[in-house]
């Protein structure tokens, strides 16, 4: 029996498609046998002895190198294994890359050993091997851990500190600041969100609603909420509690609305309700438990009544566009930039949300 | 005193945690040179200590300059109790030594422990002051280059190739001495590294001075070997071959080289075709035209069989006086070595005209007579003065005798392709010596010493006793003759001996190219295949392999079995080798390397070798099966279906290797005698079977066919054998040469391995066969691995495939596999043979002068072109050195850039003092903060040129562990022991200011493990050429380099 068997490059070798079993979690005869049933055998006219081996090989250097994709910049300056930088790029884009199904899961919740141990219930559920499941949730740990203390913008420090690629490193974010912000995402009426949903949502958080967003050079971080901005957006309220200004506000609106949807009547109808939802929102985020519920609101106050009365997409489009720029045109209503900030975003947020 | 050595530690990175409590280290370092040490200070609770030491200076004599490495312990400071060691780096300042080697060593070289692998990177600057004029230089041996690379360096000329040179040195191993039961692992494998560190360069003045006495000034094809023979010590030896070289300045010659078609050719010619001084080639066909207009091929020939293990008898006690190296004395210490140095004068060198060269300026092989080959079986006892080595040398020199006799017998004068190797296992040694016998002209040779006609005239017995008879002149006019006459494309291949007098069994016709000289139906030699050789269609590596089992048995007995299975080892290897060759419908060997193993109860042979067709020797004969019962009609059709597998796989294989075609047989050959009877008796030896043997008769009068008498089971199993052999997937060619015929336009990508398998045999009782059976797989299942996982790279081939076995317990075998697989340009290379292979020359040759205009810009005064420079224009050599100079210092751009990329990138890891804003954005992995190294086994890399050689790459590691399974088990143990060699190998070239290592070998992987224990321990030991090399596409990318950052980098990093 072969009891020693090493392949050593000065070029480290490293397959692809060896590198993604080995990422998704395969035993090595598991991957062997995807390898096989991928038809390489023919293609190459190895055996399944020379397919092991490689497996087994290839399954060392990953190994070897996996502390070092745990610090992606030292991958670049260390010296045992020679490494051409594409290759560098892809070991570091496919060793953070994450299941959409496991980070939805995920997403909100502390990034704790409490969270890690129930993992075999995420496996289950999303059915990816518990060890993929393990990477991807030290990996969150490991960048939330990182840029929790970082000043700056978020994904930029992301990206800088784990080499990653744009779209990815937005991803991060988007996992960083919920896990940060213990955004409530599992509730079973937000079960229909997906993750790509939700990082939308954090990209328009994070650009808009923290520090970072108005002034970049502030000494603050990027992965915590404005506290003056939510402290400014009680004055909403007076969009509510002002009777007059709440009629104005819903004419106006009407008015511009009136002949160029079907739901009219409906809109017109639920205009205070869902007026009232979405300020009442705004107010309440001034604490910490109220914004864990934001999406849960959302959903609650606005996405479901106007599902209810079956508004397409266009209609709540058309609804916000006219609810937000009315509301400058109101005479006693004076906080026009922090309704734009709170609005710009709700509206990115509830249109992505709003799924027909 | 002679030698000011300066050296500066400037920071350290990644180093491990030493301190659990704050998770950081309080780090420092010794640097250690002979007896001096110096000290930097505690650099405190830090990963990546800044240093930046002083400069720390030893004065020193140049001859502990030559023996002694620079030794760096980085420890961790411990207030209360006793400091722990990091690691260690040693550095080998021998490179600095040499006016046209490395200037200085500079960069970050991993920090090693033998228990704990890499741990960190240390940044280190050192220098070396030299205060000796030449005259003083002359003195020590400091200065002469020494070059594993088995042929003349590129951009060297050979003014003089003055012989062998060899040396061993002893010492009791360190492993296996008294104190060893009370030290730690890692003592113990730190004092064995050192001092193998110190014998090797003892070893080396030791060479040097050799050299210098002959009047030479460099070793080329050095060769060092470690005998680790246990209990009775530790033997390093080295040969190599002694030259005069001179370094070629002008731009022009080198600049020509087009590096796209294969490498040896096009440098060497010009170098030697045009400068070489002395007499002028007479027959030389003008340096342009040995660009092949000839292109047959013609050979010599054979294998001697008598060369095999004659020596069966023990010399318990040295024999003394044997040759005149044994002669020496009784004293004790240096004075003795010094009486050895000068007892083997320059005298008696000549008397092993032996070389370790493999392949040579041309017009300097003048025939190739067949292999020599010499082993001897000896029993260790303890080197009782380890300053009296005389045993070891007695029996090399016993070994090199008889190669000596064989070489005559061979009518020639000269060994080339020389290697000298052992297996040991306990007490058992078995010592090996192969060559090629040759005939050397006399042109690269010092006067007297090897010169061919003085060597004629006195030794007149060689050739008299044939002179008389018909061909009588062949002898003495060959030595003349030849080298007027030979036609570079098969004159190698012509006898040398005598024809009425061949030595062995061989079948003599007419060259095939020239149609004026006898040339044997086969050649195995151990040499490269020279680049001028007439070669139809591709090479293939072609590999024999044996197993037999022995008693185990002690002490004479056990010698005494071991002598007498060896010839029959060898006769069976060669009788594989012959088959497979025919198989293959080729007709000569190159480097052909016979590998044979000892273990307790097992001996393994393994030959290798590199299969062509020579143009110039007849075409191999089909295999011909023949049963002894023939009256059986299953058997006959048995053997009739036999002979259908063996001839189908004949006409495969012939087609594979494009060995053949007739047409391109007459065009390219150009041959003046047409030859229809070849012809036909190509196409038939494999079309049919039965009327084989008629036809083939009748063509030429004698045997032909090899017939394989099937008389028993052995023979029937050696068939099997023989049609087992897997074919190479397409896409994929082999050879364990540098050179694979057929094929030129090599990409520049590369890609070096080593692979090691280790296979246990569960069960005790194996018959030979079944041995032989397991043994076939592993090397053919590394093989079939290897094409596996290279196939990204086809089209390609595997060249310079070494396979090294070794039994290292009774139920193991070992066999380490070291080549590099190269892709190259496909479409050229269905382009056939040498048209292809000029236009290739032309084009690089017209890209090469756009490159070098390029590059002459760069300096203001050089406004000219390239015709100026190439009619040696007075300023060109200048020119050339600051081109170089450029060059250089691009080089140690990259590192430094490295260095800069390092310290920002630390800056920003997130440590605590991170806290500043981190947007930088100079922080991008593609600057490529580490330098590329690339290695290789050959002497030269592909598509690109070797602009200067920068010292001999020569380290020793050990690694142990206790702590197997957690490490991942052997392989996981291997695994990053063999990645971590190679970065130390790379990282110690990269501070040479080096790009590759050329010619590397892994000449020693000792493996040991007690998995019960928990333990296991490895010993490697590589070596190669450190070498500056410019790419074609990096030429220019380089040259746009800002020029700041050029200055910036040499004003830091030299300033000092």
């Amino acid at each position: 029996s072969v009891e020693l068997d090493v392949f050593v490059g000065n070029t480290t070798i490293m397959d692809k498609e060896v590198y993604q079993l080995w990422l998704n979690g395969y035993t090595v005869n598991d991957a062997v046998k995807v390898r096989i049933d991928g038809g390489i055998m023919e293609e190459c006219e190895a055996s399944v002895e020379v397919l092991l081996s490689d497996t087994m090989d290839q399954y060392r250097t990953f190994q070897m190198c996996e502390r070092l994709l745990h610090h992606p910049t030292k991958l670049a300056n260390q010296l045992l294994f020679q490494i051409p930088p594409d290759r560098q790029a892809m070991l570091i884009e496919r060793y953070y890359a994450f299941d959409d199904a496991f980070a939805r899961e995920v997403l909100g919740k502390k990034l704790s050993k409490g969270t890690k141990k129930d993992l075999d219930d995420v496996s289950a559920k999303t059915n990816i091997t518990l060890k993929s499941c393990r990477r991807q949730f030290d990996n969150f740990k490991r960048v939330f851990k990182v840029v929790e203390e970082l000043k700056g913008p978020l994904v930029e420090n992301i990206r800088q500190h784990f080499l990653l690629p744009d779209q990815l490193a937005r991803d991060y974010a988007a996992v960083v600041f919920f896990a940060n912000n213990r955004f409530e995402t599992g509730k079973k009426k937000l079960q229909y969100l997906t993750f790509q949903d939700f990082a939308l949502c954090a990209g328009q958080l994070i650009n808009n609603w923290t520090l970072g967003a108005v002034d970049n050079m502030m000494e603050d971080m990027d992965v915590d909420l404005d506290k003056e901005f939510l402290q400014d957006l009680k004055e909403l309220k007076i969009l509510i509690t002002d009777k007059d200004l709440l009629d104005q506000h819903k004419s106006l609106v009407c008015t511009a609305l009136r002949g160029k949807t079907n739901v009219f009547t409906e809109m017109e109808a639920n205009f205070k309700n869902l007026s009232r939802g979405l300020v009442n929102i705004a107010a309440k985020l001034i604490n910490a438990k109220d914004v864990r519920d934001f999406f849960i609101d959302l959903v609650e106050k606005f996405i479901e009544p106007c599902r209810s009365d079956r508004w397409t997409s266009i209609d709540v489009n058309l609804y916000l566009t006219h609810y937000t720029n009315s509301a400058h045109i109101l005479d006693t209503f004076k906080h026009h930039s922090v309704w734009t900030r709170y609005m710009g975003v709700i509206k990115s947020c509830i249109l992505r949300m709003y799924h027909e | 005193m002679p030698g000011k050595l300066k050296a500066k530690i400037v920071a350290g990175r990644h180093l491990p945690v030493m301190d659990r409590a704050s998770d950081l280290t309080d780090a420092f370092v010794e640097v250690k040179f002979g007896n001096t040490t110096f000290k930097t200070d505690v650099y405190p609770k830090s990963l990546n200590p800044q240093w930046n030491s002083e400069w720390f200076k030893f004065e020193v004599d140049d001859e502990d300059l030559q023996d002694e490495p620079l030794q760096i312990t980085v420890l961790d400071h411990d207030t209360y109790s006793a400091n722990d060691a990091i690691g260690k780096v040693y550095i080998d300042i021998d490179p600095l030594l040499c006016s046209e080697a490395a200037t200085v060593i500079s960069g970050w070289l991993p920090i090693y422990d033998t228990i704990h692998g890499i741990r960190g990177e240390i940044n280190v600057l050192v220098k070396v002051d030299l205060f000796n004029d030449l005259n003083r230089f002359r003195q020590s041996s400091c200065g002469i280059k020494f070059f594993c690379t088995t042929s003349v360096p590129r951009c060297y000329r050979a003014v003089m190739v003055h012989g062998f040179v060899e040396e061993l040195v002893v010492n009791e191993d360190p492993e296996y001495q008294w104190i060893d039961r009370i030290r730690t692992p890692r003592a113990s494998n730190e004092a064995r590294q050192r001092l193998i560190f110190l014998m090797s360069g003892e070893l080396q003045r030791k060479i040097g001075l050799k050299v210098l006495e002959m009047g030479g000034n460099a070793v080329v094809g050095y060769l060092q070997c470690f005998d680790l023979e246990g209990e009775s010590g530790l033997v390093v030896r080295a040969i190599g071959t002694a030259c005069t070289l001179e370094k070629i300045s002008t731009l022009p010659s080198t600049a020509t080289q087009p590096s796209n078609s294969s490498p040896s050719k096009d440098m060497k010619e010009p170098v030697f075709g045009e400068e070489a001084p002395g007499v002028p080639l007479s027959s030389g066909p003008p340096t342009p035209l040995r660009a092949q207009t000839f292109s047959s091929f013609s050979p010599s020939k054979s294998y001697s069989r008598q060369s095999s293990s004659s020596d069966t008898e023990l010399s318990l006690t040295p024999k003394t006086g044997m040759g005149s190296g044994g002669s020496a004395g009784k004293e004790a210490g240096p004075l003795k070595a010094l009486l050895r140095q000068q007892t083997q004068s320059a005298l008696e060198q000549r008397e092993y005209p032996f070389f370790t060269l493999t392949s040579f300026p041309s017009g300097f092989l003048l025939h190739v007579g067949g292999v020599v080959s010499a082993r001897s079986v000896k029993l260790l006892d303890r080197i009782h003065n380890p300053d009296e080595p005389e045993t070891r040398d007695a029996w090399w020199e016993e070994i090199r005798q008889e190669i000596k006799s064989h070489v005559k017998a061979l009518g020639c004068h000269a060994v080339v392709g020389y290697s000298e190797s052992t297996s040991i296992c306990e007490e058992v040694c078995i010592l090996s010596a192969s060559g090629t016998a040759a005939i050397l002209s006399s042109r690269f040779m010092q006067d007297g010493s090897l010169d061919v006609e003085h060597r004629l005239s006195r030794q007149p017995v060689v050739f008299t006793s044939g002179a008389d008879r018909v061909e009588g002149d062949m002898g003495s006019s060959a030595s003349l003759g030849f080298e007027e006459v030979a036609p570079p494309g098969c004159g190698f291949c012509h006898i040398p001996y005598d024809e009425l007098n061949i030595p062995f069994p061989a079948q003599l016709t007419y060259c095939y190219c020239c149609r004026r000289n006898k040339v044997p139906d086969v050649l195995f030699t151990t040499i490269d295949l020279p680049t001028e050789a007439n070669v139809t269609g591709k090479g293939c590596l072609i590999q024999a392999r044996l197993c037999r089992t022995k008693k185990k048995g002690q002490g004479e007995g056990n010698a005494t079995a071991i002598s007498n299975l060896l010839p029959f080892l060898e006769y069976e290897l060669h009788t594989q080798l012959m088959n497979k060759l025919k198989l293959r419908g080729m007709n000569a060997l190159f480097g052909l390397r016979i590998q044979i193993s000892v273990g307790e109860t097992m001996l393994l042979g393994l030959a290798s070798a590199t299969g062509v067709y020579l143009t110039a020797l007849p075409s191999p004969g089909g295999i011909q099966i023949a049963g002894k019962t023939p009256s059986d009609i299953t058997y006959e059709q048995h053997i009739s279906n036999m002979q259908k597998k063996i001839n189908d796989t004949i006409a495969k294989n012939k087609e594979l290797f494009d060995v053949n075609p007739p047409e391109v047989v007459e065009e390219i050959i150009g041959s003046p005698i047409p030859e229809p009877r070849q012809r036909s008796r190509l196409f038939r030896s494999h079309s049919e079977s039965s009327d084989e043997v008629s036809e083939l008769d009748l063509s030429h009068g004698k045997k032909d066919t090899f017939v394989l008498e099937i008389d028993d089971t052995d023979a029937v199993e050696d068939i099997h054998a023989l049609l087992t052999d897997s074919p190479t997937p397409p896409g994929f060619y082999s050879c364990n040469t540098e050179i694979m015929p057929g094929i030129q336009n090599w990409t520049s990508a590369i890609q070096m391995f080593t692979s090691v398998r280790v296979f246990r045999l569960n069960n005790a009782n194996l018959t030979n066969q079944g041995l032989n059976k397991i043994f076939t797989d592993l090397c053919e299942n590394l093989l079939k691995s290897f094409y596996f996982k290279l196939r990204s790279l086809t089209p390609c081939c595997l060249c310079h495939l070494n396979f090294t076995v070794a039994i290292p317990e009774d139920e193991l075998i070992q066999v380490a596999v070291t080549a590099v697989a190269m892709s190259f340009d496909k479409d050229q290379a269905l382009e056939n043979g040498r048209h292809g292979g000029e236009k290739t020359q032309i084009k690089a040759i017209h890209e090469n002068d756009e490159q070098l205009q390029f590059n002459l810009e760069l300096n203001p005064d050089s406004t000219k072109g390239l015709a100026d420079i190439s009619g040696s224009h007075p300023s060109a050599k200048d020119r050339c050195s600051s081109w170089i100079e450029q060059l250089r210092l691009k080089a140690h751009t990259m590192r430094r850039g490295s260095i800069k990329t390092t310290s920002s990138l630390e800056k920003n890891s997130p440590l605590p003092e991170g806290r500043s804003r981190s947007l930088r954005s100079n922080r991008s992995y593609s600057g490529g903060s580490v330098a590329v190294v690339k290695m290789t086994p050959l002497s030269f890399i592909p598509g690109a040129k070797i602009i200067k050689y920068l010292g001999i790459i020569n380290m020793f590691f050990i690694r142990e562990t206790t702590s197997l399974r957690e490490e991942g088990g052997v392989s996981g143990f291997l695994h990053s022991f063999i990645a971590e060699v190679f970065a130390m190998v790379r990282a110690h070239v990269a501070a040479l200011g080096g790009n590759a290592v050329v010619s590397y070998s892994m000449k020693e992987c000792v493996f040991m493990e007690n998995p019960n224990k928990n333990q296991a321990q490895c010993l490697i030991n590589v070596s190669g050429d450190a070498v500056i090399f410019v790419q074609e596409s990096e030429l220019e990318a380089t040259s746009v380099q800002p020029q700041s950052a050029t200055t910036q980098t040499s004003n830091g990093g030299e300033g000092t």
